[in-house]
């Protein structure tokens, strides 16, 4: 962490306690906390996921970022990386897994497939794009991305994190943390819980 | 092709005269066989002929004839060409085809993949349940007749997009704005959900057992996958345990069934090219080489001989790649955490150095084109590929070996464990790696050599230990092999042409079927490829190698502790994105 990113502009401190004292915002401190140690979930769909791991090693490194430190388990990761294609019969596991993640919790989309669907969009099995169920925080297009693109879209999540504010971050207002996404059912084809009214509309719709 | 092969070698209709006709079909071959003397035919061709590697089942939809039909073709492990056979139904329900399970236990996914696809029924099938997509799924999805939700037209390019058509968002075309489709007057809150996964636990054995000191033990099922860091994805098991111990296993796929049968049947020939990458997606370019050869087989061209010699290089470089991963992810497996992958890919970054100078792309090369590959391999990279081959790799890998082939606790976790006799691995349709870690000596370079491989000097590895030590070894002395090949394609590589016309976007093929099948690093790669005369093809299926392999996986871990099942799973090798297609 370098002086500059951390101090606040406008204080004056004195030369000789430069190296010993900071003087900074607690949102800072907290976001520096944070950005500098995201923890991504341990979770591969397809081709994206091995683009994923090739960022992790040596080559691309994303211990840079603090990020190298995959969790398999979502009670202990921060970031979900969607790598690979969403289908219907893995969305159910997918949004369980993000409703099992504690507060504060990112998502990004990478990838063509998990952005929209890509080039398996018009696939009977697909669900196009995974912010049909969860709020997306960075997408990173290609197919698959290259590491150098991930890094990016890891950066631009930083950036974001860099924004927030602990007045206005959802997880220390009153209320429950977080919003629990219904887990979708799989009937006839994909039922989202949050659609029934609609899908009961259209479907006797159909008929006439 | 250097190898087209009559697949009428064998002679069935003068044995079966009555239930056996020559496939006279404009571009077929192989035997039309009725379907009540199916067991009678695959059972003299299994025990008489010794045809034992059932290499593919597939389904055909034939709407326009109202006519369902399956594909059946065997090979023989000691080499030379296949034999077709195919059983043909009336296109009405209920479609029933004996299964030929217990001939060729290699059958068992592949059936139950036709029933969930096809809805054909294998009376015979001792659990015949919907595989790639779920119980209580609507239709059969692979019928010609059966629409998806964002269905536009039969066949691309689609109107909208050319040749001056405005594009249509998908989502524009259903009337739910997303790729939903439901029965009509469907309503969800009537509807009550019926657990998808009652059959799958039906069907696992579990019971009570007394200890010798008369304790009762309760068996439990433990669910690993589809999120679980050793499935290589979302591949899922189901397994049954007592205590560690192992005591039966079902396989559970579909997690990333990306419908690639069903969007390469709406595509053109050439569109699915890139798709194949996707299958295997460490392989993408001995993807590319399976399908292409399948194509060429059909249009009957040459491909040119400088593209042959790329062709071979860009895929033993893929074989060196995947195995050096594999190592890497297999120590990962066995509890020696990320520190082998970090050495695997170090290499592998080098290899896919080349692949994005010669093609534009690190995975998705989308490199082969009918006849030849797509660009000719400029000389930097040519460079970067002879300074690799002679001075890089064969230390690096002598290194990987020296770290582990005597490594005591590399040992003592493998030897012994996963054992899978060779008359077992024929008869599940074991290939690849796999089968030849089980001493069989079976390789499509070799035994049925496609492009050029009948020109270059390699031994085919194999292993007599049947076992998890076996098959590691296999793949590091395959790598070593590779490496001889290519040296001698490297020094040989001709210049010349590396198309043999001007590239064209639409090919024309000729009406017919060919099957196109390389050795690709996980096994046998097969493209089943039907055409009739269109732009598109009729049916599109891919002989994925993870896929098939996975049907011993239960075989080899009843028996073994629950920490051993990660390992025994790693060493198959599975890809998931080829695994559910």
């Amino acid at each position: 962490m370098s002086e500059n990113d951390f101090t606040l502009p406008g204080y004056d401190i004195p030369e000789e306690m430069k190296n010993t004292i900071n003087i900074t915002s607690l949102d800072r401190l907290y976001n520096w906390g944070r950005r500098s140690s995201v923890w991504p979930l341990m979770f591969g769909l397809a081709c994206c996921a091995i683009e994923m791991i090739a960022a992790s090693t040596a080559r691309y490194d994303l211990a840079r970022f603090g990020m190298e430190i995959m969790r398999p388990s979502p009670r202990q990761s921060d970031l979900m990386l969607v790598a690979g294609t969403v289908t219907k019969k893995m969305v159910p596991m997918i949004v369980r897994l993000y409703n099992q993640m504690p507060e504060p919790k990112y998502v990004i989309a990478m990838g063509a497939c998990a952005s929209g669907g890509g080039p398996f969009k018009e696939g009977y099995n697909v669900v196009a794009g995974i912010d049909k169920f969860l709020p997306v925080d960075v997408y990173v297009p290609g197919c698959p991305p290259t590491p150098q693109a991930l890094l990016y879209g890891l950066i631009k999540l930083q950036e974001k994190i860099d924004k927030q504010s602990l007045k206005h971050v959802r997880w220390y207002r009153k209320g429950p943390d977080s919003v629990e996404i219904p887990v979708p059912l799989l009937g006839p084809d994909l039922i989202d819980l949050r659609r029934t009214e609609e899908i009961k509309k259209i479907a006797a719709r159909k008929v006439e | 092709m250097a190898t087209t092969v009559s697949t009428k070698s064998v002679d069935l209709s003068t044995i079966f005269p009555d239930a056996v006709i020559a496939d006279e079909r404009k571009g077929y071959t192989g035997w039309l066989v009725e379907k009540d003397n199916l067991i009678e035919i695959a059972t003299y061709v299994r025990e008489e002929l010794d045809y034992d590697l059932l290499s593919s089942v597939t389904g055909v939809d034939y709407l326009p004839e109202e006519k369902m039909e399956v594909v059946y073709q065997v090979y023989k492990t000691t080499g030379g060409p296949g034999l077709f056979f195919k059983v043909q139904i009336p296109r009405e329900d209920p479609m029933e085809i004996p299964s030929v399970i217990n001939i060729w236990p290699g059958a068992d996914l592949q059936e139950r993949e036709i029933w969930d696809l096809y809805g054909i029924k294998f009376p015979g099938h001792p659990d015949l349940r919907r595989i790639l997509t779920w119980e209580g799924f609507e239709g059969h999805p692979m019928r010609k007749d059966w629409q998806e939700p964002f269905y536009e037209e039969e066949t691309k390019p689609f109107k909208s997009r050319w040749p001056k058509g405005e594009h249509i968002h998908a989502e524009e075309i259903n009337p739910y704005h997303d790729n939903l489709k439901f029965p009509p007057k469907f309503n969800p809150e009537n509807w009550t959900p019926t657990d998808p996964e009652e059959a799958l636990y039906t069907s696992l054995k579990k019971f009570t057992t007394k200890n010798e000191d008369g304790l009762e033990a309760e068996q439990i099922i433990v669910n690993m996958g589809p999120q679980h860091p050793s499935t290589h994805g979302v591949f899922r098991a189901v397994v049954v345990l007592d205590g560690e111990k192992v005591v039966s296993l079902k396989p559970v796929m579909g997690y990333l069934h990306r419908n690639h049968e069903k969007i390469g049947e709406r595509n053109t020939y050439l569109h699915n090219m890139p798709y194949t990458d996707r299958l295997d997606y460490f392989n993408s370019m001995a993807n590319n080489w399976a399908y292409a050869l399948a194509v060429e087989k059909l249009m009957g061209i040459e491909v040119t001989e400088r593209s042959e010699y790329i062709r071979v290089i860009m895929s033993e470089l893929t074989r060196i790649q995947n195995h050096l991963v594999w190592v890497g992810i297999f120590l990962n497996d066995l509890g020696a955490v990320v520190t082998p992958l970090l050495y695997a890919f170090e290499e592998r970054e080098l290899i896919l150095d080349i692949f994005e100078e010669v093609s534009g792309a690190r995975m998705m090369c989308n490199y082969y084109r009918f006849g030849g590959v797509v660009r000719d391999m400029p000389v930097r990279a040519f460079e970067k590929l002879k300074q690799l081959v002679y001075d890089r790799l064969p230390g690096k890998i002598e290194e990987f070996e020296r770290l582990l082939s005597e490594n005591e606790i590399l040992l003592s976790r493998v030897k012994g464990i996963g054992y899978l006799s060779a008359k077992d691995a024929i008869a599940t349709s074991m290939t690849g790696p796999m089968l030849r870690a089980s001493g069989v000596p079976y390789d499509i370079r070799r035994a049925e050599p496609y492009g050029i491989y009948d020109r270059f000097d390699f031994d085919v590895v194999t292993r007599p230990e049947c076992d998890l030590y076996a098959r590691y070894h296999v793949r590091i002395e395959e790598m070593h092999q590779s490496l001889r090949i290519l040296e001698q394609a490297v020094s040989t590589i001709p210049e010349g042409p590396i198309l043999p016309k001007k590239p064209v976007y639409q090919v024309r093929v000729p009406a017919g079927e060919a099957y196109g099948r390389i050795e690709s690093p996980k096994g046998e790669l097969g493209f089943y490829v039907i055409s009739n005369g269109k732009p598109n093809p009729w049916r599109y299926h891919v002989r994925a190698p993870s896929f098939i392999n996975i049907t011993a996986l239960e075989k080899m871990c009843v028996g073994e502790k629950i920490a051993d099942f990660v390992a025994i799973l790693g060493a198959i090798d599975i890809v998931l994105g080829e695994l559910d297609r």
